[in-house]
């Protein structure tokens, strides 16, 4: 029956398409979060932390190990750049990404997650020589792609720095071997006490398809200094290599260290826990511009290390050495002064940097060097075709996550000139923070790990850094902003005054009905994360 | 209201994929009623389409789809139902500016006389049709204490038919009406008149402001209201990028900003007497609000003041939050 008085049939105001009224339209984009890229080992922080705030912690695990084969490791001796970059600094404080990692990581050993299989073989052979960060990254993405790998190490055991390098309190062993057996078991071989001395050599009789080398940087730097013949110097490599061997290094009870890098800092740490009572650093310039992180520097000082600043040694004797004050002159560099000091010492410990061994590249034509290291392409890829380099002994700053990023990008690299193809990346623009509406984001102050009490840190050789367990490992992921990257907040499906968006479920997102959006922009506008742009419309 | 600890991307958001169904928005929801559909001739950004769904499916939700609703004569009637199509997918009615709350009070009446009681029944206005034209059936349906929920839209000004000044114009504001010229340039300053206050003086079980900014807040009052028998009122803050001068993408951005500087406190009052307010979170000068709309261009020269009327709406806020308690116990 037809309504009393109405000449129309009443309508739908779905029949008018208000969209024609648009001159911008929303667009969902996906940005590279600041996080992403910073990591030198090229994680994607964002996707793992996503899986990791809903409390999957193993899908995180699977989706941080696409990049990274070791977050147990990373977890405690990453310098995480991620968290410098950290976009939720200009709301509290930057996401306690590394300690998230290294819950992960823990989970991972504690629960027994293995790497998958890869599907199919190659029939490829790569040779990998170290096995340091660099060379076990290679090696673990290369095995996951199917080739067939050998690494060569010329050391006792595996881990290259991360063994001898790095001391137990940063990083326990037992953590290092199970990650590393962990990628060996892949299907690894690996071959201890067996160094490489002419690669080319070594590739033709293994019948190597192609070549990762990342021998790492293992001779100590020596400066010339006026020593008595009873002078106890030492280098700081071998200090911390020894660390590893039955006997520990003897350094008595009064050690000076020279150099202002990580390495100082970690063998004036160890003096100290081997029974120093003096452990001093005698570095030339200052505080401010020491190359160590300024947290290593800090917890050396909690744990009683003293540090002289503009300071050079110019003689070491059987009981002191001494040392010449300097002063900074306009450009910052340091200048001696004539003035001169001498300080008791039983030893002498030298942490003036660390050089490539290149002898196994002798025999190879076509190389370029730069100080010392070799020099690689943007394929990581040295002058030799098929000999590919990464870590401490190519051109680059000198960290385990560097390596490892090396490692896996001349992992892909090498899967890719395998197969006589070039591997291609695509990166989004990045995600700025002024993209963001950090209203939407409830303040939540960043989760402190806990320390080892200063004692057993001066005595012992303890992990210093504690982790994070189950319940603030949650919520430190949960504080994650999700930088240019839809999380399925709903806001854009709320706030639109058209109901001109499709909520279309979870993990699918959602779409915008262009026949209705009058294109205001309030869901870019109030979009928390920066995940949608507003595009003119070509008319 | 519904702090949702520990969930720090949702605890302000529409929706969270972390929370359980029953714990998010009614907007979150693929199954919300959409009482307020595509096709609507709001202009762009328009801070009452959005209101107007937040309530009215929040009201759907809580009347388990048995609500019927009616509207006076204003913008909301105008671009949902220009005949012969209609925008309401709920029992909509219209008749006159000033007497949808007569109406609604008839609605209800006729409900309760068929049988219906599980039906309910809103009314809903923009503030010319609330706090003007249709004040005296309003009040009339307050002392009576029908049992109707009466839903203001305050967009501060009639927008529908060009801007011009209402009750709930505020001070200095420019409208077609109040134009920014002469020595007291904008709307006169000591005019107007809060209805929720007004509202409140009739003791009727229910009174609250909320803001289409914090649609948790706006869906908890809209809930709480429905579950309450009697005469209800709730007042809306809903942005005009047309009447304002302001940006059609910074509707919600306002709305925010007005509440967060004290100018538009958020409370709840129960039987004439205010029973708690909506903290501010991140408290703003009244600038930062004021400076988005052309409507108060007057106030400022190169962004700054032009005499002491921004200093006197920024006393107003002051006040505002004093009276209403509207900032948290330092911790």
């Amino acid at each position: 029956m037809k309504p009393f008085a109405i000449t129309l049939d009443v309508g739908s105001s779905l029949a008018n398409h208000t969209g024609s009224w648009r001159t911008v339209k929303p667009v969902y984009v996906d940005r590279l979060p600041p996080c992403n890229h910073a990591c030198p080992a090229g994680e994607n922080i964002q996707a793992w932390l996503y899986r990791a705030e809903a409390g999957d912690y193993e899908a995180a695990w699977r989706e941080l190990v696409k990049n990274n084969p070791m977050p147990a490791v990373m977890g405690r001796v990453c310098y995480h750049p991620c968290e410098r970059a950290c976009n939720r600094k200009g709301i509290d404080e930057a996401v306690g990404i590394n300690s998230v990692e290294r819950f992960l990581g823990d989970e991972a050993l504690r629960r027994g997650w293995a790497f998958d299989k890869p599907a199919t073989a190659s029939g490829k052979k790569v040779l990998v020589v170290g096995s340091g960060p660099s060379g076990l990254s290679a090696a673990y993405h290369l095995a996951s792609q199917g080739h067939k790998v050998t690494i060569f190490e010329a050391g006792l055991a595996a881990g290259g720095m991360m063994r001898f390098g790095i001391p137990k309190y940063r990083l326990p062993r037992e953590v290092l071997d199970a990650e590393i057996q962990r990628i060996l078991s892949l299907g690894i071989e690996l071959r201890l006490n067996a160094k490489v001395t002419d690669i080319r050599e070594t590739m033709t009789s293994g019948g190597f398809d192609a070549a990762f080398l990342a021998v790492g940087a293992h001779r100590a730097r020596h400066a010339e200094i006026p020593a008595g013949d009873a002078a106890h110097v030492l280098d700081a490599v071998s200090v911390l290599r020894s660390m590893e061997g039955v006997e520990k290094p003897m350094l008595g009870r009064r050690v000076v260290v020279y150099g202002g890098g990580n390495t100082a800092i970690d063998v004036a740490r160890t003096a100290k826990r081997l029974g120093a009572s003096d452990a001093i650093i005698v570095y030339r310039r200052t505080r401010e511009k020491m190359p160590a992180h300024d947290f290593e520097v800090e917890e050396a000082l909690q744990e009683g290390v003293m540090i002289k600043w503009l300071s050079t040694i110019t003689e070491a004797d059987q009981s002191s050495i001494t040392v010449e004050k300097m002063v900074l002159d306009d450009k910052g560099f340091p200048q001696p002064t004539g003035k001169f000091e001498t300080i008791e010492a039983d030893s002498l410990v030298l942490a003036l940097g660390q050089e490539v061994d290149l002898s196994l590249l002798d025999n190879v034509p076509g190389l370029e060097l730069e100080n010392g290291t070799v020099r690689v392409d943007a394929n990581m890829m040295t002058g030799y075709p098929g000999i590919f380099a990464g870590g401490d002994m190519v051109p680059s700053d000198r960290t385990v996550t560097i390596a490892v990023g090396h490692g896996k990008k001349a992992a892909r690299n090498i899967d890719a000139w395998l197969h006589g193809v070039e591997f291609e990346t695509k990166k989004a623009p990045l995600a700025e923070f002024e993209r963001l509406n950090p209203w939407y984001y409830g303040d939540a102050p960043k989760t402190v790990r806990p320390m080892l009490d200063i004692i057993r840190r001066q005595s012992s050789f303890d992990e210093v850094q504690g982790g994070l367990d189950e319940g603030n490992a949650l919520y430190e992921a949960r504080r994650c902003l999700s930088c240019g990257n839809c999380f399925e907040c709903d806001n854009c499906y709320g706030v639109c005054p058209d109901n001109a968006i499709t909520k279309l479920g979870e993990g699918a997102r959602f779409a915008i009905k262009y026949d209705y959006c009058k294109g205001c922009g309030i869901c870019a506008t109030e979009c928390p994360c920066g995940a949608i742009d507003m595009v003119a419309e070509e008319i | 209201m519904n702090q949702i600890k520990f969930y720090q991307k949702g605890t302000f958001t529409v929706g969270n994929r972390l929370v359980a169904e029953e714990e998010r928005t009614t907007q979150a929801s693929p199954a919300r009623s959409n009482s307020l559909t595509c096709g609507h001739r709001a202009c762009q950004g328009c801070g009452e389409a959005l209101g107007a769904r937040y309530a009215v499916d929040a009201a759907m939700r809580a009347a388990d789809g048995q609500l019927i609703a009616v509207n006076a004569t204003g913008c909301l009637e105008v671009f949902t139902t220009p005949y012969p199509e209609t925008s309401w997918q709920i029992p909509w009615m219209h008749s006159l500016f000033g007497n949808a709350p007569a109406v609604a009070t008839g609605v209800a009446a006729a409900m309760r006389v068929k049988g219906r009681t599980e039906v309910r029944t809103i009314a809903q206005g923009g503030d010319g049709g609330t706090t003007d034209i249709g004040f005296g059936c309003l009040s009339g349906m307050f002392e009576r204490n029908d049992d109707v929920l009466y839903i203001c839209y305050d967009n501060q000004a009639y927008m529908n038919t060009g801007v011009q000044r209402s009750s709930a114009t505020p001070p200095a504001a420019r409208t077609a009406t109040t134009p920014p010229v002469g020595d007291k340039p904008g709307n006169v300053f000591g005019t107007g008149k809060n209805v929720p206050l007004i509202a409140m003086a009739h003791n009727i079980p229910y009174v609250a402001t909320a803001s289409v900014a914090d649609l948790r807040d706006l869906e908890a009052k809209v809930t709480k209201a429905m579950a309450i028998h009697g005469a209800r009122y709730i007042q809306i803050f809903v942005p005009c990028p047309l009447g304002w001068g302001s940006v059609a993408h910074d509707t919600v951005r306002l709305a925010r900003l007005g509440v967060e500087s004290g100018l538009y406190p958020l409370f709840e009052a129960e039987n004439g007497a205010v029973t708690s307010s909506t903290k501010i979170r991140r408290r703003v000068p009244v600038e930062d609000y004021l400076l988005l709309q052309r409507r108060f261009a007057h106030l400022f020269k190169k962004g700054k003041p032009v005499d002491d009327r921004v200093a006197r709406l920024q006393a107003m806020a002051d006040e505002n939050i004093r009276r209403f308690n509207l900032l948290a116990p330092e911790e």
